[in-house]
């Protein structure tokens, strides 16, 4: 036994799954969004407010309007994650595409999309990551793209490994690629998750759960699309990302310098 | 007309600062811009402690976008120029670990601020917490507290 042991503050899987049921069950209608008092997310517990937002109806906020990132903070090779060293990084190699839409259903085009992710072996390439796995000399694990006209995305990348976390004993992460999306307004930001289907560990993840609504929860996890795997070379997955908020009201996303 | 369902948010997590911040990122305006402004803050928890894991990003149409993220003490500062009359605020996003949806918050900044607008729409007790307070040599002092006593009003724009 290395790890910790329930008991000593620390909640075992089975208090925070029987929390979890208990989230779902007080559910009294669908909701797209996590929420954010999420308790058996411990995290979320002292991170979230006790008061409703305030909604802003004024049709001039700035918050309608957005920015165009990208032209000058994207270069080629940015949307490949395996050629970013010397090396080639170990672990499936993968491509993740998908268009991202407003609710409509109108392509964001032009919009700065950004991924980072943890290894094959689930290590982040971050100094304060201390999982025991290793690190891959030959992969970051961050990239970047900008949408197509019709709103398109393409990543090639190697397929994550789950991570432990220190949220109670033996939790887990899902693999999962992070995402984060602009829209056409600043109200349209989103930061989210992308998970991989079939994975085991989805009902033990609080984070992913968070979300009570099970469509809503489907709708993080990317379909295999065998036409996009490619012959002795990387397999495909699709993932389609709609953006909730209000759409841009003034004329286009303006350039940023 | 059927909208689609949207993608749920996600934490932003712990990990995301090799990724997410960029040299210059608190630079919405290059050193020596006249008139420009620094806007600086702490963000703090339920408890009233630091959040050191807590990434901020800043719009402000016609002069850029801004991304930082928040120190081992939940420090952060921007350098902008003053937001316009008709739009005294500094649109704010905050994400975190432990935030599984990002919040939305402005920071009203100058004159102009006091006047009408959303900040009449919120109760008096809570106004303060969407106004930076000068702090002389225009710099302005504007804290995020994700909960608990002078909480800050965050904003939907959803409805």
């Amino acid at each position: 036994m290395t790890g910790p042991v329930a008991g000593w503050g620390i909640p075992s899987q089975e208090r925070i799954t029987a929390e979890i049921a208990a989230a779902h069950g007080s559910a009294v209608k669908p909701e797209h969004h996590p929420r954010r008092d999420f308790a058996p997310y411990r995290s979320s517990v002292l991170r979230h407010p006790h008061r409703a937002p305030v909604p802003v109806g004024d049709p001039d906020a700035a918050e309608r309007t957005a920015p165009v990132l990208g032209t000058r903070d994207v270069r080629a090779g940015d949307a490949d994650l395996t050629r970013q060293h010397p090396g080639e990084p170990l672990g499936e190699r993968i491509t993740v595409t998908g268009r991202v839409l407003d609710r409509a259903g109108r392509p964001v085009r032009g919009q700065l999309v950004e991924v980072w992710q943890a290894n094959a072996a689930g290590r982040y390439a971050h100094e304060r990551d201390r999982h025991p796995a290793p690190l891959d000399p030959n992969f970051t694990g961050v990239g970047r793209c900008r949408t197509d006209d019709e709103g398109r995305y393409a990543f090639t990348t190697i397929r994550p490994g789950a991570y432990p976390w220190r949220n109670h004993v033996n939790a887990w992460r899902p693999a999962h690629i992070h995402f984060s999306v602009f829209g056409t307004a600043f109200a349209q930001r989103l930061v989210t998750q992308m998970y991989f289907p079939g994975d085991p560990l989805f009902p033990y993840d609080p984070i992913l759960q968070a979300v009570t609504d099970p469509a809503a929860r489907a709708r993080l996890v990317a379909a295999y699309d065998h036409a996009l795997s490619r012959p002795e070379w990387s397999l495909g997955y699709r993932w389609d990302i709609v953006l909730d908020g209000p759409a841009a009201t003034l004329p286009g996303p303006e350039e940023t310098s | 007309m059927t909208l689609l369902p949207p993608t749920p948010s996600q934490t932003v997590g712990p990990f995301f600062g090799h990724a997410l911040p960029y040299e210059g990122g608190g630079d919405l305006v290059p050193a020596g811009h006249p008139g420009a402004i620094s806007v600086h803050g702490y963000v703090r928890d339920g408890n009233g402690d630091a959040v050191p894991d807590a990434l901020l990003e800043f719009w402000q149409p016609g002069t850029g976008l801004g991304r930082v993220a928040t120190g081992a003490d939940g420090h952060w500062s921007v350098r902008t120029a003053p937001p316009p009359a008709a739009r005294p605020y500094l649109p704010v996003c905050v994400f975190a670990r432990g935030l599984m949806h990002h919040l939305f918050t402005r920071a009203y900044i100058g004159p102009a601020a006091a006047a009408g607008g959303l900040l009449a729409a919120v109760p008096e007790e809570r106004r303060s917490t969407l106004i930076a307070r000068p702090e002389g040599d225009g710099t302005y002092r504007f804290d995020i507290r994700l909960q608990g006593e002078k909480e800050t009003v965050f904003l939907d724009f959803h409805g």
